[in-house]
């Protein structure tokens, strides 16, 4: 295999933030205490599943206007790995929860919202299974990732600011980490944990899209 | 021999880390008279470290086994593409 650049700064970003994760300051604030490690943690689950289900749908968009079987490969892997990320993000959030708001999962817009994008994308998997002919396959899930990624986009970012009241934080207002979230030693950790988790979902999506390239050209001899 | 250097490279790479962040974790040490609860005492036993082991453990164990799946493909690409 190839050392490439972003390989390496992927285990160097990983290990630096499962270091420096649990050893530098944090904030000390009231019911959240410790805790407020996981944003190292949680929360880069959460952008690199955007971040890998963007890249899907932009396959998607090259599928449709240039119909390959890598692309829809290269597609179909990224959405798993975004879906693999999702489905961390809700477990990491739901264990969260409950040691600060005092249940596994609460009625709250946020959590809900993320839930079923998360089906929405489980459909995907299942819509995906249902075909026999590749060429169909893959167009109608080329076109079913676009309508998936554009409902996730309100469910995500939209209607959790829309509907207020949350215990979950960056609701109110700006969505976004404020001064109070994340402070700048924060920020040392936070930011590397992004880029490493982000990296790290391009290289499994890599790893998978190429070992479905040698089956596709061992059926294809 | 690419085994080798990745073993050792990797070897760099927590001695650096250990010798970056052992110091740091003095700031966390004074404790708050009326601050909100952290794990003070976790930091004072030293026994953090033992997490950090094995966090780094695990994220070292899950990059080493990604990283013999790409070696995997790699080398089946080679001998298909042959």
């Amino acid at each position: 295999m190839k050392w490439t650049w972003w390989k390496v700064l992927t285990v160097v970003c990983l290990l630096y933030s499962a270091v420096a994760g649990f050893l530098l300051p944090v904030p000390r604030l009231a019911i959240v205490n410790e805790s407020i490690r996981n944003l190292y943690f949680h929360v880069p689950m959460w952008f690199a599943m955007m971040v890998i289900l963007g890249t899907s749908v932009f396959r998607s968009m090259q599928y449709l206007r240039n119909p390959s079987a890598r692309l829809d490969i290269l597609s179909h892997e990224a959405a798993k790995s975004g879906i693999v990320l999702g489905l961390l993000g809700l477990a990491t959030g739901s264990l969260w929860a409950k040691y600060t708001w005092g249940a596994w999962w609460t009625p709250d817009p946020r959590l809900n919202a993320a839930a079923v994008a998360m089906l929405i994308y489980g459909a995907y998997l299942v819509l995906r299974g249902s075909f026999r002919d590749e060429q169909q396959r893959a167009r109608v899930s080329a076109i079913y990732n676009i309508f998936a990624f554009a409902a996730a986009i309100p469910l995500l970012f939209i209607l959790p600011r829309l509907a207020g009241n949350s215990l979950h934080p960056g609701q109110t207002g700006n969505p976004g980490f404020n001064k109070y979230d994340l402070d700048s030693t924060m920020r040392l950790v936070f930011y590397p944990a992004v880029i490493g988790w982000i990296l790290f979902s391009f290289w499994m999506t890599q790893v998978g899209s190429r070992l479905a390239f040698l089956q596709l050209k061992l059926d294809e001899k | 021999m690419k085994n080798n250097l990745l073993a050792r490279f990797f070897s760099a790479l927590c001695l650096l880390q250990l010798l970056l962040f052992t110091g740091t974790s003095a700031f966390a040490q004074a404790p708050g008279t009326e601050a909100p609860e952290m794990a003070d005492v976790l930091r004072q036993s030293g026994k953090i470290y033992v997490v950090v082991a094995a966090v780094v453990i695990i994220v070292a164990g899950l990059l080493v086994y990604l990283i013999s799946l790409d070696r995997k493909v790699a080398r089946l690409e080679q001998e298909i593409n042959k």
